[in-house]
């Protein structure tokens, strides 16, 4: 993003909240609670250091509202943009800002859902657009099917191709010991699965989770100082191109052209200098689309990388390392996990999935129906 | 200043209870405006002149959904001639059958109760 400066601020605590299926009565601020206190405890801080405060959800309204409440804070800055689950990328931006301008800082930044729990019916409201509602589209799932369609009949992308993200996920997940969805998974099981929307089954569609979590941004100056290795922000990026897929200029390009260039200008990188890619992958086409967005390969292209491997364990591209908001932990809004899986990955935290280089990692969030995309490119001190 | 006596979804709605598929067209932009609006979106002009659709368009994305319950039915995104996009089903060819590219036209959709009509559309050829 112009104006904000490369390194000026870093991630140095990330922790999840309980995830999966959690507690009876567990709220969804319990599990920013959960998170805040394991995300401090992670850097060495603790709820005195912190004077900015970021928060979105979709079961609180007024989120930050109750984070302020239950924390029992009064930060000097807070934020709670709410663009879906790309909501906390652009977070990121905005904590590195303010502690740029002074306005705060020590930042968290917060999630929780309890959607499993509660049903989907009751963790989000549903929202009535007269252009669109009177068809049924089955929100949001329909959306992307309708995307994936598109890409199918420009690119000849495949079923077999979208299945491929499937099942790289699973692959990772069964590496991961926090994983929701470790069961073996083949090519020929996707597409056996139930159809949702076609072309998309159930197993082309993230998990119905809780959890949540939260990050703490800081100062590259403070960072120095605290127990882990910080995450440097090199660089961030954003890009809206519509609310309502009906809206969406070009189904096959998405946001993430515009906020993965913002974000590399920033960073003063590339494609090619990513040594892993966190994005955010509600659907198997999510993957494809970012992918060839974020410059990793060509328009049209994405069906072929991400076949044979290429973005599973042991492939080309490292890619969603924690199995994925389709295969680890998808609680409603997901930006936030996949912030914390690119700093472990960056301090080499990750045990039996950890990647061999690793000290850049594009971190990608998406929100709404292809809508929000915002881009955060994370790095090692070396990358300083 | 007083406040508008109608609202573009009712004009809109107005045009779909006579049969006709109407659209707005943004002078200042010189190209279709959809969904119904006060501002065009291309260049923030609220001139926005209310015109008739003549009805055929081209199948631009498709899906099947498959409800928990009941029969798959077909969402369609279709490009309509005059330039605008819209989302809505093609009917009268299952759903599988509805591909990218498909010439449709429109007809329109009147609900039971107090719904308001909708546009639909069918395979032109038909």
């Amino acid at each position: 993003m112009d104006g904000l400066k490369r390194c000026a601020a870093a991630i140095v605590g990330v922790a999840e909240s309980d995830l999966g299926q959690v507690a009876e009565g567990m709220s969804p601020m319990d599990l920013v609670a959960q998170g805040t206190q394991r995300a401090l405890a992670d850097c060495g801080l603790s709820l005195k250091d912190v004077d900015g405060l970021f928060c979105a959800m979709t079961q609180q309204r007024m989120s930050i509202n109750g984070m302020i409440e239950y924390l029992g804070i009064h930060p000097k800055f807070i934020g709670s943009s709410m663009t879906g689950g790309s909501s906390f990328e652009f977070h990121v931006a905005q904590a590195a800002a303010a502690i740029e301008a002074g306005l705060c800082n020590v930042a968290v930044i917060g999630y929780g859902s309890t959607q499993r729990s509660v049903g989907r019916r009751q963790a989000s409201a549903r929202e009535v657009n007269p252009y669109e509602t009177p068809y049924n589209p089955f929100f949001p799932s329909s959306a992307y099917a309708l995307a994936a369609s598109r890409h199918m009949h420009e690119f000849g992308t495949t079923r077999e191709q979208l299945a491929e993200v499937a099942v790289a996920a699973r692959k990772w997940a069964q590496l991961n010991p926090a994983a929701w969805e470790k069961k073996p998974l083949t090519v020929e099981d996707v597409l056996k699965s139930r159809m949702i929307s076609h072309p998309l089954s159930v197993r082309d569609c993230c998990l119905v989770t809780d959890g949540g979590g939260a990050i703490v941004i800081t100062s590259a100056e403070r960072a120095k100082s605290l127990k882990k290795a910080p995450a440097y922000i090199l660089g961030c990026g954003h890009g809206i191109t519509h609310m309502n897929i009906t809206s969406m200029p070009d189904l096959t390009v998405t946001g993430a052209k515009a906020s993965g260039e913002a974000a590399y200008k920033m960073a003063q990188l590339g494609p090619k200098d990513c040594d892993m890619v966190q994005l955010y992958d509600a659907f198997t086409v999510n993957t494809i689309l970012f992918l060839e967005d974020l410059g990793f390969c060509k328009k049209g292209e994405g069906g072929a990388f991400v076949s044979n491997g290429n973005i599973a364990p042991k492939g080309g591209l490292p890619v969603n390392t924690n199995g994925g908001g389709l295969s680890y932990c998808h609680p409603g809004m997901y930006g936030l996990l996949i912030l914390i899986e690119g700093v472990r990955q960056l301090r080499g935290e990750c045990g039996a999935r950890q990647v061999a280089k690793h000290d850049i990692a594009m971190v990608h969030g998406n929100g709404g129906v292809l809508s929000a995309q915002a881009s955060v490119i994370l790095g090692t001190s070396a990358t300083v | 200043m007083p406040n508008d006596t109608t609202s573009p979804l009712a004009t809109y709605n107005s045009h779909l209870e006579k049969g006709v598929l109407a659209y707005q067209f943004s002078p200042a932009a010189n190209r279709a405006v959809f969904f119904p609006r006060l501002l065009c979106p291309y260049t923030g002009s609220d001139k926005l002149e209310w015109r008739v659709s003549k009805g055929r368009g081209t199948v631009y994305a498709t899906t099947v959904v498959h409800p928990a319950e009941g029969t798959p039915f077909n969402v369609a995104l279709i490009d309509c001639d005059e330039g605008f996009r819209l989302m809505s089903r093609v009917e009268d060819v299952p759903p599988e059958q509805v591909k990218i590219g498909l010439r449709v036209k429109f007809r329109v959709h009147r609900p039971d109760g107090d719904e308001a009509p909708i546009p639909v559309f069918t395979p032109e050829a038909a």
